[in-house]
């Protein structure tokens, strides 16, 4: 049988020191086995790298950002779809994930499919929430408070002990020593990511990550956990390693079971000495190291896509334990043209 | 052949982790008229700046909300809060549409009465009414909200006095889960200060007990808080409904919905992640549908919200007074608008629209307004395009509080325009003019004279 | 008033300075400043070209004019009377 071709856009271009998903996501998407691609490239800024790999970007168009809201969004859209013809958008930013599950009914109507947590799971999986989830689904979390305002960071040290975590509502942590530290971090957060910020009890122990896809009845359709090996100072794995752990596989499944959570995520596991094992953060959408998932056997983005499409899969039960991701930077030859082709047009 | 348009030449440096033009063209998009009445005729005839409100979205706004608890609760109430936007046009559109009247000062009683507003459909809430307020209050048969027990007493005395059985309810204040709790009006349910008043209520054969009201507090995000709370004010009705054999009528849920404005802080747009009334809806209504009441004992369900109402329905126009640059070369753009009309810039973005058509430059912008006083900044930072001299803008959602706590501040009030739903322009509160301010100072004869 | 030497202006706008390696984006306006500074056109040259094709006060333009220079000698993008006259 001939295998189709889909288009399909993917943002997240930016594979720099910090990552986005979107550059794996695509190297996982051109490997699918059930289907061909036309890759359209959905970018911030006229320097995420993904905009120049031309051999893995078909085009590129610039998004506005979810600041600027809804509909502006939804009209550039509109405007990519007339040239486009998209069949897939696979969105890989927590912050744009809002105005995309929004958009999910509209963009369907334009022939646009996504597979993406509900608003409800989006919201409830919210570091914000984190408490309430853990209570609800029987997982265990670290202690966390969000706070509104500086005022309230005196009577911290009553509820935890240093050191703690300053978390932004979308991204950043930092590990705070002392009150100054908090107040410091706090301002620093808010001022990129809004209000408000999260205190939460500090674990010690050793950093695990899961990927994985549910597909919106509870059932676990993928699921790779891995050990960072090397973590850079942004705390983003620079290598990491698959691994077997049947309790986090457990807590993964228990997590898809109980939300029915619809999509692709990422948890973030810390397991302490005594090898209790605690639910950081819930990462609504494929995380930058994706590919390990494909290179141990798991084609998640390309599941993905095929649940978007309506098509039914079958869940993966295997992985090869022990394989590696080492991630490198490569220096890329750009023409100024190209550039100037993106920051002044908007598209490439 | 007639000239272009002209636009100021701008040059800004690419920066790396910039956003590029399509990323912040947020507020391009240019609002040229409002109801079909172009924004420059308005500015023409009325001044600038220039309040204008929409007849047609006040009411469709109403309609709305109205819709959204009624399809899930079979009694509702809505009561136009005052305070929020008492312009008597304002409050007569609402009482067209069927709302009672929330008042919190006995100015505003006043208003509501002289409005034509029956006296039984008056809802008193507030910490301070006066005994002369409670007085016309207890005999226009008005509904009193009791906020502390100096005002139970005062109100059992007077009750007394005149042989009447002021129908009255309690404010309740408590933990929905959202902070800071709100609870310096009325009586904290948690520490049984509520149960408390509505038993010396309950024991007084000079007072009716009618309701039980909070008002939880202001641009609230979660739906839930709400629910939580509904829920808890059932509870107390259900338990003076099994100590006394007393039927409480209604339950207030009075006000705090946010309107689609952005706080300052806030990363996405408002206007994108506000809840809606539906969600406010679904969750008093469910709290209240899934609590013991018996079908036919539901209570009548009283909605006091103002802000999400009237907000969208408002515009704020104004003119460029002039473009600067400052020390650093940010650009800095100074409007006729000052903070004196629009003191909503103290706590959202509000976003400003061109009322003329632009190409897609911008220029990153700080706001500013005319005031001589340093505090006078009406957006830290906007991407506009390239306004110049006397261009007109238009800011968005101002319709909730700046029209009851501007000042008469440096400068005059300016005019606010109605247009009805027929897209007809009516002044409804006229520019103030030096003569008001002056006429209500009295000078003393021996400061009348002065030689320099 | 003139352009530095190699600074180069495209036709969408983009402006590269290959000494400092920084690039500009300039309004449709601002391009034919660029060129008429480019052909050592006066002020009053440009002023007079502008005002012809555009619909502008020339207080107004004079002020942005001014400020426009201001921004591109505050990037280096203008000779400056030392280089001119050497």
């Amino acid at each position: 049988m001939k295998k189709p071709t889909l288009n399909i856009a993917v943002t997240g271009l930016n594979a720099i020191d910090s990552p986005g998903p979107g550059v794996s996501v695509i190297r996982a998407l051109r490997e699918a086995a059930s289907f061909n691609t036309r890759i359209i490239g959905l970018s911030y800024e006229s320097l995420e790298p993904g905009i120049y790999m031309h051999d893995l970007v078909d085009r590129t168009y610039s998004i506005p950002y979810p600041t600027a809201g809804i509909d502006l969004l939804f009209e550039r859209l509109q405007y990519i779809q007339e040239k486009e013809k998209l069949d897939v958008i696979i969105p890989n930013f927590d912050a744009e994930l809002y105005p995309f599950i929004k958009l999910e009914h509209n963009l369907k109507t334009m022939g646009i499919h996504m597979f993406l947590p509900t608003l409800h799971q989006f919201e409830e999986r919210n570091k914000v929430n984190l408490n309430d989830f853990g209570k609800k689904y029987g997982i265990k979390v670290p202690k966390s408070k969000v706070i509104y305002d500086l005022s309230t960071v005196h009577s911290l040290p009553s509820e935890f002990s240093f050191p703690m975590i300053v978390k932004g509502k979308f991204y950043d942590a930092s590990i705070a020593y002392s009150i100054e530290q908090v107040k410091s971090y706090f301002n620093k957060i808010s001022a990129k990511w809004g209000l408000p910020v999260i205190i939460q009890e500090f674990i010690h122990g050793t950093e695990f990550n899961v990927t994985g896809l549910g597909d919106g009845t509870g059932k676990t359709i993928a699921a790779v956990p891995m050990r960072k090996q090397y973590i850079t100072d942004k705390g983003k794995a620079w290598g990491g390693i698959s691994i077997s752990d049947e309790k986090m596989l457990d807590m993964t499944r228990k997590f898809l079971r109980n939300t029915k959570w619809r999509g692709g995520f990422e948890l973030e596991l810390m397991k302490n000495k005594d090898g209790e094992l605690y639910l950081l953060e819930i990462n609504p959408r494929l995380p930058a190291w994706i590919y390990l998932a494909v290179g141990v056997g798991q084609n998640i983005p390309e599941v993905l896509v095929n649940l978007a499409m309506g098509h039914t899969v079958k869940p993966f039960t295997e992985y090869a334990v022990g394989k590696m991701f080492v991630r490198y930077s490569w220096d890329m030859i750009v023409d100024r043209e190209e550039f100037e082709q993106i920051s002044m047009y908007g598209e490439l | 052949m007639s000239k272009q348009r002209y636009e100021r030449p701008v040059i800004k440096k690419l920066e790396t982790g910039m956003p590029n033009k399509f990323g912040t063209r947020t507020e391009y998009q240019p609002m040229t008229n409002i109801d079909g009445v172009p924004v420059t005729k308005l500015m023409k005839e009325y001044g600038s700046p220039l309040f204008v409100i929409s007849e047609k979205i006040i009411r469709s706004t109403i309609q709305k909300a109205k819709k959204a608890f009624r399809t899930r609760y079979p009694r509702v109430q809505f009561a136009w809060s005052y305070k929020t936007n008492y312009l008597n046009s304002i409050c007569s559109i609402f009482h067209q549409e069927g709302s009672w009247a929330e008042v919190v000062s006995g100015f505003e009683y006043d208003k509501a009465i002289s409005l034509g507003v029956d006296g039984k459909k008056i809802i008193f809430n507030g910490p301070e009414k006066s005994e002369e307020d409670l007085t016309k209050a207890i005999k226009n048969d008005s509904l009193i909200h009791i906020d502390h027990l100096d005002e139970l007493y005062t109100i059992s005395e007077l009750a007394e006095k005149f042989k009447a059985r002021p129908r009255v309810a309690i404010r309740v204040n408590m933990d929905t889960g959202v902070y800071p709790i709100w609870d310096r009006f009325g009586f904290n349910y948690e520490n049984g200060q509520a149960w408390d008043a509505i038993n010396k209520i309950m024991h007084s054969e000079w007072m009716e007990l009618v309701g039980l009201h909070c008002h939880i507090g202001t641009f609230m995000l979660a739906p839930s808080a709400y629910g939580v709370a509904a829920s808890k004010l059932a509870e107390l009705a259900l338990s003076v409904e099994q100590k006394f054999k007393h039927k409480i009528k209604y339950i207030d849920m009075g006000g705090g919905f946010a309107s689609k404005n952005t706080l300052k802080g806030a990363y996405l747009p408002g206007s994108d992640t506000n809840p809606t009334f539906d969600d406010f809806a679904e969750a008093i209504s469910s709290a209240l549908l899934n609590s013991n009441f018996k079908h036919e004992n539901l209570p009548l369900l009283i909605l006091e919200t103002g802000r999400a109402l009237i907000d969208e329905a408002g515009y704020l126009l104004g003119s460029v007074i002039s473009n600067k640059r400052s020390s650093t070369g940010r650009r800095n753009t100074i409007l006729d608008i000052g903070v004196n009309i629009l003191f909503t810039a103290f706590w959202y973005d509000h976003k400003i629209t061109p009322a003329q058509e632009f190409t897609n430059y911008s220029e990153d912008t700080c706001i500013y307004g005319p005031l001589c006083m340093n505090i006078d900044v009406i957006r830290e930072s906007a991407s506009l395009p390239l306004l110049n001299k006397n261009d007109h803008v238009v800011i968005h959602h101002v319709g909730a509080y700046n029209m009851t706590q501007w000042m008469q501040f440096i400068a005059l009030r300016p005019n606010v325009v109605l247009i009805d739903m027929d897209g007809k322009p009516h002044v409804i509160r006229l520019r103030e003019t030096v003569d008001n301010m002056n006429s209500m100072e009295k000078v003393p004869a021996h400061l009348k004279k002065f030689n320099m | 008033m003139k352009l530095k030497k190699n600074v180069a202006v495209s036709e969408s706008g983009l402006l590269f300075n290959p000494v400092t390696g920084e690039s500009f984006s300039v309004n449709p306006i601002g391009v034919e400043i660029l060129n008429f500074l480019r052909e050592e056109k006066t002020d009053e040259q440009i002023s007079e070209a502008i005002l012809g094709k555009y619909n502008a006060e020339k207080q107004a333009f004079e002020n942005d004019y001014q400020d426009f220079i201001g921004v591109l000698s505050h990037n280096n993008l203008i000779e400056s009377h030392e280089e001119t006259n050497a």
